[in-house]
């Protein structure tokens, strides 16, 4: 197929902001009927690349051909108008619109002049069973979970898209089902003879489904191969530059099982959102919870930390009990809790980096208390170094950081305040291979240091590395609770999947 | 709740009905065709620049300037019907021009300047009420025949009251801001706007044409809004309508829409003039209390709705929440 001309190419792009290069010199190559992974580390220039293809970004030098021709498209509307369909990282959909309006925002059916609501509602519902999806498409998408919004606007860009489909992280939020589902109708698209450019961060959805891969690193092209016959250490040293370390597989001190636990649950519940659950977790433990999504692992956490009110049990913090009505009595109790939906909780965009790393600790302190300039800089450009977070400078707002920076950044927020009792939710999304290890490192290492931290995680490999113990939910009810040799990915599994033969009527 | 994004509609609908209960019930002769009629005459003007107000904020903005472009309007007619021969309608064809031109250009410096919509709009309350000095400092009276027969149009209700032109327009802009809002693109352009520019902009909306047609739209009713100002009350000075532009922003409020963005009803805001309207009748019929005490019942009224609209919100969070969990179950045990 090499002489075949390719659907979409990239000569020499580059992109600077503001005098700093994101983007030199790159080249790329999409072929119609191909699955084109596009790979590098938080920073390297992805979402600038692609950003460039679809209008959103005007690009410095280089040129984009879309079957031989030079395009030039001014907007996303341009893009779109060409064939080109975007799921962007950062962009939800609009959360105040029906399911219906944001599948055919731009686009509405039209009936004498006018939008023609049932005709779209229809389609609507027509899209979205492809996806095995049936929900109200006429309520708004506020009503629907993260997953389910992505699956809406995947399927809006796959529907948009004639030619080239672009999908940067699409998968992050979504559940291995889903992920399926997602693939299934990639595939059927790439039998059509569309090209898809995919960004995703786990590998085994690469290597399932893509084609070839191209890599990044400081926006710089690496190379392209193709897949087949790919060396996993192999890529992971292209897009780092370095080997990346051996898994890393935590000790367990024995002792610290013997110890008082910090934190007690007590049939903690609610109704509609948890079942009842007890579980200690103890200075220098690492307790893990599994669960499909939607299986009460959030719900968990926000009872624990006071965002949702329980209405039965009791939580109580170093053998006395507390009455967790607010995140702020969590905090004051020495909790921290680094959300999962970090794209729209939290990010304070016009901040610095520097800003945006104080900002719990400060709140924590009281406003009467500022840290100092010094303490402030200290501590960030300690995290900075620690998750390795990649910024020009401590000072740059942080809505210019990539995706996966940004997360990075708001994971230090919390590790800044130096909780007793630390929540994580989905600590690794989203976030680069290299990275990744770097923050299994840091849990592991504030829990020898004799942190409690109960973190969740739908990547069980991880899970299992370092957690002292593995709560498994399923359908909002702590199934299992695995220790010691119990802990493995079989077993989680195994777990979830049992109960999950008796539970499917419900 | 699918329907929480009607709730505030409801809530504005139901205190209007009791609002209209309690008159009644009070004064037995406001429930009438007459009464209904007046009330519709008396605040056409406002009516109709509500509706446009009604999609600015909507959008996410504000405009300001609409009660001095009625003024305007207004001067401009009696200036031009008095010094030329030209007909009324060439002269409202020429102010709804300049109107509108008014607001398209407010649009554009909005979005390419990337400018505050509440300060842009402020400066244009200020050039419009400047320019009608310019034009005229005293009151000019229309005296053009055409006038008189433009007023003495009316339809006669049951009961007798009058359905006047003026009344009518305010209830055809009513219509069609309806259909505008729910059955066009541009409708949902406006509410894509004010619920995340950013997301917007990413999925395709034409951003720098949608928010001068929003502020054009609010130019070219506001000049509308002029004419039949000017029809209701034979003049054009350059003082008349101060603060118009606030009644419209509490009409709109008090209908419903979010002072954020994003969600309301265009019918919403029909509501919210019939409830100040309500309030000033109230206030004739008895005859001792001062007219100041619309201000004040509207005043509460404001805060009684902004604190609703917070209340509706977090409930419908958490509603939303709920059933989000229930999907999303719903999905993993359907996996
Ligand atoms: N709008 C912007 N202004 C300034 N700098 C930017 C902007 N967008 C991106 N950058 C910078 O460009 C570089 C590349 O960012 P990009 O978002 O393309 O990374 P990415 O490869 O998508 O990373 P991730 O995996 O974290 O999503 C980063 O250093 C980022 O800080
Ligand atoms: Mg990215």
């Amino acid at each position: 197929m090499a002489n075949a001309q390719p659907l979409l190419s990239v000569r020499g792009v580059s992109k600077a902001f503001l005098g700093v290069s994101a983007l030199e010199n790159v080249d790329f190559t999409l072929q119609a009927g191909e699955v084109h992974a596009l790979l590098g580390e938080n920073g390297a220039g992805k979402s600038t690349l692609i950003k460039i293809i679809t209008g959103a970004y005007r690009r410095d030098e280089g040129e984009v051909l879309l079957e031989g021709t030079p395009i030039h498209p001014r907007d996303v509307v341009d893009a779109q108008k060409l064939g080109i369909g975007t799921v962007y990282q950062e962009v939800n959909l609009l959360t105040n619109l029906t399911v219906a309006e944001n599948l055919f925002l731009g686009r509405q059916p039209k009936r004498f002049g006018l939008t023609d609501v049932r005709e779209m509602n229809r389609r609507s519902r027509a899209i979205l069973d492809t996806y095995g999806l049936d929900i109200d498409v006429t309520a708004p998408l506020a009503n629907f979970s993260v997953a389910i919004q992505q699956v809406v606007a995947i399927a809006r860009a796959v529907d948009i898209s004639g030619k080239v489909l672009v999908l940067d992280e699409p998968t992050a939020s979504l559940d291995a089902h889903e992920v399926e589902m997602l693939f299934a109708v990639v595939r059927q698209l790439r039998a059509r003879g569309m090209g898809i450019i995919f960004i995703s961060h786990f590998l085994d959805q690469v290597y399932e489904i893509a084609d070839s891969i191209t890599v990044l690193r400081n926006g710089r092209l690496i190379d392209t191969v193709p897949v087949a016959g790919l060396d996993r250490l192999k890529l992971v040293s292209m897009m780092l530059g370095r080997q990346l370390e051996a898994d890393i597989k935590r000790t367990i001190d024995p002792n610290t099982a013997k110890s008082e636990p910090l934190v007690s649950l007590r049939g903690l519940g609610k109704r509609g959102s948890v079942d009842p659950l007890d579980l200690d977790i103890r200075q220098g433990e690492v307790v893990g919870i599994a669960g499909l999504l939607g299986s009460g692992r959030t719900e968990t956490a926000q009872l624990v930390f006071g965002i949702e009110r329980a209405d039965s049990g009791t939580i109580s913090v170093g053998g006395a009990p507390v009455n967790m009505t607010s995140p702020r009595k969590a905090i004051s109790q020495g909790f921290a809790f680094c959300p999962e939906d970090r794209k729209t909780d939290g990010i304070v965009g016009d901040l610095s980096v520097r800003e945006n790393i104080i900002f719990a600790l400060q709140a924590q302190r009281g406003w009467m208390r500022p840290l100092s300039r010094s303490e402030q800089e200290a501590l960030a450009d300690r995290y900075i170094a620690a998750l390795d977070i990649r910024t020009s400078d401590r000072e740059k707002p942080i809505k210019f950081l990539s995706g996966g920076n940004q997360q990075k950044v708001l994971l230090a927020r919390w590790l800044a305040t130096n909780p007793r009792f630390l929540i994580l939710d989905e600590p690794t999304r989203g976030i680069d291979v290299g990275a990744h290890a770097e923050i299994i490192r840091l849990i592991i290492d504030l829990c020898e240091r004799g942190m409690a931290l109960l973190v969740i995680s739908s990547e069980l490999g991880e899970l299992v590395g370092y957690s002292s113990r593995i709560i498994v939910l399923r359908d909002r009810k702590m199934v299992s609770e695995l220790t010691g040799d119990e802990i493995s990915t079989d077993h989680i599994m195994k777990a979830i999947a049992s109960h999950g033969a008796t539970g499917e009527a419900a | 709740m699918k329907n929480s994004k009607y709730l505030p509609l409801l809530a504005t609908f139901v205190v209007f009905v009791l609002g209209y209960v309690i008159c009644i019930s009070v004064f037995p002769n406001m429930l009438s065709t007459r009464v209904a009629g007046n009330l519709l005459t008396d605040n056409a003007f406002l009516g109709i620049t509500a509706v446009g107000m009604t999609f600015v904020i909507l959008s996410g903005g504000i405009d300001l300037s609409v009660g001095s472009v009625i003024a305007f309007t207004g001067v401009f007619l009696s200036v031009i019907l008095r010094d030329t021969s030209i007909h009324p309608l060439a002269a409202f064809a020429i102010v709804l021009v300049l109107t509108t031109a008014f607001g398209a250009a407010m649009g554009g410096v909005i979005f390419f300047l990337d400018m505050p919509p509440f300060i842009v709009t402020l400066a244009g309350m200020f050039l419009a009420r400047g320019i009608s000095y310019l034009l005229t400092t005293e009151s000019v009276p229309i005296t053009h025949p055409f006038y008189s027969t433009l007023q003495e149009i009316y339809i006669r209700m049951p009961g007798g009251g009058r359905l006047t032109l003026i009344a009518m327009i305010m209830l055809a802009v009513f219509a069609l801001g309806i259909i505008l809002a729910q059955r066009t693109r541009f409708g949902t352009y406006v509410y894509a706007l004010g619920g995340n520019l950013t997301s917007a902009q990413l999925m395709g909306v034409p951003v720098a044409k949608t928010t001068i047609g929003i502020y054009a739209l609010s130019g070219f009713l506001a000049g509308l809004s002029g004419i039949v100002f000017s029809l209701y009350t034979s003049a054009g000075y350059s003082l008349a309508a101060v603060g118009v532009e606030l009644d419209a922003i509490a009409a709109v409020v008090i209908g419903g829409t979010l002072l954020t963005g994003g969600y309301g009803f265009v019918a919403g805001t029909f509501l919210g003039i019939c409830i100040q309207g309500l309030i000033q009748t109230y206030i004739v019929f008895d005859g001792t209390l001062s007219s100041w005490w619309t201000k004040i019942v509207i005043g509460l009224l404001l805060f009684g709705f902004i604190a609703l609209q917070r209340g509706l919100m977090w409930m419908s969070e958490r509603s939303a929440r709920n059933m989000r969990h229930a999907s999303a179950a719903a999905q993993a045990s359907g996996a």
